[in-house]
Order: C-alpha cells, then sequence, then structure tokens
C-alpha cells in the first residue's frame, strides 16, 4: 500500500515538480512565531466558516428558487421537505452571522499587536478587500430569503447609493433593475451571491495567505522572528522563535476548531435564530412592499456602519454625508498602517493613550452597534425617562461616530508628533501560561 | 505574573466582556416584549401538540391555512396514523399529503373581515410563542368594535374570538377617565376553567410553535448527540496539541 502512495507520489512530482516545495513552504516550512496566543485562532476559523459557507450555499443552490414569487416558499420547502436542508441552512445562516463575529475578532487582533504594520500592509490590505467583499456577499444573501426585513433592508441600503448627487436615482434604478427590489433584484444579487462575489473571495483569500506568507506572521510581542537569531531544530537558517506551520499550528487549530464548532453547533441545534438576530422575525413573513416592518434595520453585523449613516445629518441639502462617512469608516480602515506612525507593533509594548484610545474605540464601535440595532431607542427612555428620544440618541450617536474617527486622528497625532511613550521590546517572543 | 501579562489578560476580558454583554443582551432585547404573557409552550411536549392540533382543527382551520405543513408530516411528527389525522383532524376532505388548506375563499374573507385571514405556517416564526399565547388570552368584549370583539395585544384586531365558548367572555376595565384598558375581567365563563384554557391556548400555540418550525424536534433530537461527539472530538484534539507542544518552549 506504501508502495502505491510513494508511486504516485513520485509521479505527480515528476510532472509537477514545484507541488511538494508549494506544500512544504506553506506548511511543513511555514515557521510560524511559537507565541501564539487566543486571538490567533480567528484566521483559521474564518476560513473553516469560509467553507462551511460554500458547501452548504451549494446545497442551498439546488432547491433555492430565485425569482420574487418562488423564493420564499422555496426557503420553507428546504426547511421542511428537504431532507436536512433544515440543517444546510441554519448552517449557512448561523455561519454566516459567525463569520462576522470571527472577523472582527481577527481584525481586532491585527489591530492590537500592530499586523498591519510594515512589512504587512499588503497582508492588511487584501484583508480588509476581503471585509469588503464579504459584506456584499452577506448582504446579498441576506436579499435571498425574500422576507419582508430581506426586502426593506435591500431597498433602505440600496436607496444610500440614491443620496449621490445627479446620478443618485438612475444607479439606484441600475442596481435594482426595478423601481423597487424586484424579480429582477433578487435574480442578479443571486448570480452575485452565488458566483461573483464568492470568486472574487476565494482570490483575496489565497493572495492575503500568499501575502503573508512572503513576510510572515507576527506575533503578541510584535517582534519580528526573522531578524532574530537563527536556527531551531529543523533548519540551520530559520529563525529560532518559529515553529513549523504543520504539524504544530494544524494541530492547534484543530482544537480550536473543534471548540468553535461546539459553539456553532449549539447555535444551530438549540438557537438558530439567536433570539431573531441571526434570522429576524420579519423575515417570516414574506417580502411586501405594503407593508413596512416596524423598525427597519440591518442584520446585526451591518448596525455600527449603519448607525453612522444615521448620525450623520444632511447639510447643503443633500443626504450623501452619512453615506460618504459610512464608506469613510471602512476607507479608515484601509488606511490604518499610515495612520500609525509608531514604531512598536504590539499593545503589550505600547504607550498608555494607545491602549486607552483602542478601548474607547471598541466602546465606540459597540456603541454605533447599539443604535444602528435600535438598543439605545430602547434603552434611553427606559433608563431616563421621558426625554426627547431623537436628542439623546443622536447626542450619543454621533459622540460614538466621532470616537470612530478621532481615533484614527488621535492615532496619526499621538505617533507623529512623538507623544507616545513606549515600553522596550524584548529581543526574543515571550511565552506565557 | 507580569504587568505585562496583567495588560494582556485586561483587553481579554474586556473583549469578552463587552461581546458577552453584546450576545447577551440581545436575545433579551429581541424577544423581551414588554407586556406580554409566557407562553411556556413546548414543542418538545407531544401530548400537548396533540391537543394543540385538535384545538386548530376545531377552531381556527375553518378560516386559517397552515400551506406549509402537509397532514402526512403531522401524523409522523406528532405520533398519529393516518387514519386518526384523517378522521380527526382533516375535514376538508384534503388527501393524506397535501397542506393543510382552509376552505374559506380569500375574497369572500377579506369582504366579510376586512382582510383575509392570515395563513400560521409561520406566525409564531414572525411574532413569538409569547405574542401568539397573549393574543389568544386577551380577547374582550368590546361594543364600539363592528364584529364585538376587540384584543389588547392586537388592537382592532379584525378577528372574532373563535375560543370565546372555551374561556367565555372577558370584560375591559378600563383606567378611569381614559379608553386606555387597565385589565381584563371574566365576565361570563365558558366551558373551561381559567387554569384549563390556559393551558389550552398553550397547547395551541405549542403547535404553531410546531408548525412554523417542524425541524425543531429533529434539532433537539441530533443537537444533544453532535454536542457530546464535538465535545469528545475537542478533547481528543486538546490532547493531540498537548502531546505535539510538548517540546515547544
Amino acid at each position: 500500500m506504501a508502495n502505491v502512495f510513494t508511486s504516485i507520489g513520485d509521479w505527480v512530482t515528476e510532472r509537477a515538480p514545484n507541488m511538494m516545495p508549494m506544500y512544504r513552504k506553506h506548511m511543513t516550512e511555514y515557521y510560524a512565531p511559537k507565541n501564539f496566543n487566543l486571538w490567533y485562532y480567528f484566521g483559521s476559523l474564518a476560513i473553516v466558516v469560509l467553507i462551511n459557507q460554500i458547501v452548504t450555499g451549494i446545497f442551498l443552490t439546488m432547491n433555492y428558487n430565485p425569482s420574487a414569487a418562488g423564493a420564499f416558499d422555496s426557503v420553507q420547502y428546504i426547511m421542511r421537505d428537504v431532507e436536512w436542508g433544515w440543517l444546510i441552512r441554519y448552517m449557512h445562516s448561523t455561519g454566516a452571522s459567525l463569520f462576522f463575529v470571527v472577523v472582527f475578532l481577527h481584525m481586532f487582533r491585527g489591530i492590537m499587536y500592530g499586523s498591519y504594520k510594515k512589512p504587512r500592509e499588503l497582508v492588511w490590505l487584501l484583508g480588509m478587500l476581503i471585509f469588503l467583499v464579504l459584506m456584499a456577499e452577506a448582504f446579498m444573501g441576506y436579499v435571498l430569503p425574500w422576507g419582508n426585513m430581506s426586502f426593506w433592508g435591500a431597498k433602505v441600503i440600496v436607496s444610500l447609493f440614491g443620496t449621490i448627487p445627479v446620478i443618485g436615482g438612475t444607479l439606484v434604478e441600475w442596481i435594482m433593475g426595478d423601481f423597487l427590489p424586484a424579480d429582477a433584484t433578487l435574480n442578479r444579487f443571486f448570480a452575485l451571491h452565488v458566483i461573483a462575489l464568492p470568486i472574487v473571495l476565494l482570490l483575496l483569500v489565497v493572495l492575503h495567505l500568499a501575502a503573508l506568507h512572503e513576510v510572515g506572521s507576527n506575533n503578541p510581542d510584535g517582534v519580528e522572528i526573522k531578524k532574530g537569531p537563527k536556527g531551531n531544530r529543523w533548519d540551520a537558517l530559520k529563525p529560532a522563535d518559529g515553529i513549523p506551520f504543520h504539524p504544530y499550528y494544524t494541530v492547534k487549530d484543530l482544537f480550536g476548531v473543534g471548540f468553535f464548532l461546539l459553539i456553532a453547533a449549539f447555535i444551530i441545534f438549540f438557537a438558530p435564530t439567536f433570539g431573531g438576530w441571526f434570522l429576524e422575525h420579519d423575515n417570516s413573513i414574506m417580502a411586501n412592499n405594503l407593508v413596512t416592518p416596524a423598525e427597519i434595520k440591518p442584520v446585526w453585523y451591518f448596525t455600527p456602519f449603519y448607525a453612522i449613516v444615521r448620525m450623520v445629518p444632511s447639510f447643503l441639502g443633500t443626504a450623501v454625508w452619512g453615506v460618504l462617512a459610512m464608506f469613510g469608516a471602512i476607507v479608515v480602515l484601509f488606511l490604518l498602517p499610515w495612520f500609525d506612525r509608531g514604531q512598536v507593533k504590539s499593545i503589550r509594548y505600547r504607550g498608555t493613550g494607545y491602549k486607552v484610545a483602542l478601548g474607547v474605540f471598541v466602546i465606540a464601535f459597540l456603541g454605533l452597534g447599539a443604535v444602528g440595532a435600535g438598543i439605545t431607542a430602547e434603552v434611553i427612555p427606559e433608563w431616563f425617562g421621558n426625554v426627547d428620544l431623537t436628542t439623546w440618541e443622536n447626542a450619543f450617536g454621533r459622540t460614538m461616530t466621532l470616537i470612530y474617527f478621532g481615533f484614527f486622528a488621535f492615532l496619526w497625532a499621538y505617533t507623529h508628533f512623538g507623544w507616545e511613550k513606549t515600553k522596550p521590546v524584548p529581543d526574543r517572543v515571550t511565552m506565557h501560561d | 505574573m507580569t504587568k505585562r501579562q496583567i495588560t494582556m489578560k485586561h483587553f481579554l476580558s474586556a473583549a469578552a466582556l463587552a461581546f458577552g454583554l453584546l450576545v447577551g443582551g440581545m436575545p433579551a432585547h429581541a424577544e423581551g416584549e414588554a407586556g406580554l404573557l409566557k407562553s411556556g409552550s413546548d414543542v418538545r411536549d407531544q401530548a400537548s401538540l396533540q391537543r394543540g392540533a385538535r384545538l386548530f382543527f376545531n377552531y381556527c382551520v375553518g378560516c386559517h391555512s397552515l400551506k406549509y405543513v402537509r397532514y402526512s408530516r403531522i401524523a409522523e411528527d406528532l405520533g398519529l396514523s393516518e387514519q386518526e389525522v384523517m378522521q380527526n383532524l382533516n375535514f376538508t376532505g384534503a388527501k393524506f399529503d397535501d397542506p393543510v388548506v382552509s376552505h374559506m375563499p380569500a375574497d369572500s374573507a377579506g369582504k366579510w373581515f376586512g382582510k383575509a385571514p392570515p395563513d400560521l405556517s409561520l406566525e409564531v416564526s414572525a411574532k413569538s410563542a409569547d405574542w401568539v399565547y397573549t393574543y389568544l388570552n386577551t380577547f374582550y368584549l368590546d361594543p364600539h368594535s363592528p364584529i364585538g370583539w376587540n384584543n389588547t395585544t392586537l388592537p382592532n384586531a379584525a378577528m372574532p374570538f373563535p375560543l370565546w365558548e372555551l374561556q367565555g367572555m372577558q370584560a375591559a376595565v378600563m383606567k378611569p377617565g381614559t379608553d386606555e384598558v387597565e385589565k381584563l375581567e371574566l365576565a361570563k365563563p365558558g366551558k373551561l376553567t381559567p387554569a384549563q384554557y390556559q393551558q389550552a391556548t398553550r397547547d395551541l400555540t405549542s403547535f404553531l410553535e410546531y408548525a412554523s418550525e417542524p425541524a425543531a424536534l429533529q434539532r433537539h433530537h441530533y443537537g444533544i448527540w453532535v454536542l457530546l461527539f464535538l465535545a469528545f472530538f475537542t478533547l481528543l484534539a486538546y490532547m493531540l496539541k498537548k502531546e505535539y507542544w510538548k517540546d515547544v518552549h
């Protein structure tokens, strides 16, 4: 038997001599820092979720009907009549939300340990592109079940483009292929969701990983292991603080995946709607352009960005500023490597100002999420009694918006003018617990 | 423990706390609708589902369909035979594999009630079990309403109260000087005691909850085994990781 495998291996190697070197470059001879902590699970988890979305998506596509007349019924058909259809759909819908949980934490890790800094700017930019495409992918996927929140969510989000002066109205019709989200909209969103965007996503993921493996992984200490001493147990010329990705991080990530799947399975089997946050109540009603849901809000992962649109006032006779601010919120993330001019990467050795600013930034992001999800609209009257909700919500939401953007301005000034008092960075990575 | 570690731990726990608050707050925010009674419905209680089905087919199906639910599926999931379902639940002459479709013509229904009675296949998903249960418990006599009934959960509901002979008739006690309902009182008892009626509406809610998502039965059935398997798998993976990492210092 072993002989058969060896000869197959030889046969392939003879015809594709670079296959094994490539495997070695990315797996057994990719030396990752040995001090990865909990935060370093989310990259591999994102890949697991991506694969889950693709595989379950293929099976959903087999029974889904991308038409305004048939979409809603076909989802119920999947939920009730297709063997294991309910499981496939819950894996897909839960996966969508968990994708964002994982990606948000993955991005936060990158910010916290300065993984976007030189020489990893390209890794960061490709990652941000993934995030952008993922948002488009998620938005279009959300429209497909053709529930009432799908319909109104699509209408509101697409209408954002209508605020663009002069061409706005035409642009909205061009995107939807109709005056309202309709059959044409659903058809094209389906095509984009199942073919175009996944292809782009996969390509970007490959590039993201390729760019990462060119420069090597960062780590919680922000120490460049390639600049440290050489020579480990496997190779005299490779970083002393590196360990081969396979098998060390493959077994470690296997444990991470097991733990993650435990949480995911709990949601899928015992709380698939997650209290109306992963699958919303209003989406159990078929799309109806005559019945507006009591409260139109996007799914939870869009709420911080949606809040920014709502909080930025319109002036000079146009509401385009909110939309610009929302895209700006993503653009500043793209530009993070150039806002932050500090030399020290990891939060472990950065100044107190940075730590406080990052903490406040996280609070602002969650606060904006609360505004976008309508939590503040509910909580303000509860906590403060009979006050003017709009004034209070605007005061809170606008403060959070300013803090969100303020973080980037602060970071630039803090590092540009040399105000940051950093701690000495060790020469080698440190091992905790 | 170094100072560095404390910072790290601090951040970790802060992030975990924020995430926990967000996630923990989410279901509470979504489900905690003010003023709703707790339904106490349970789709895993098969006897309750059977009683609820009987109520649905006696009192509701005259107007409301369950277009996504088949009679055969009800039989399978509720532990009933084909004969039991066809004799006791199917009054429309539908075939065993047909979906539950009311015989009421939608056009006339629209004329009679102002709007066609909605399909109830996804009613619990669209609202909540608590909402449906509360709705069924908050009908009262209202001389100002064209149909004679009103409902505090869904004011000016178009539906005349179909379960009145079971619950009896409730009357509204108004807040003095307003037209706001303060509470409902049983003005004329029905066939059931209040406790029996609450149980009956709980059963009906359970059945509608089942109709919203028949997969709930399978979810609960398989879920525990999947979790046990994954826990075992994760434990093995953890031991494997420990073994491999013994020599990393």
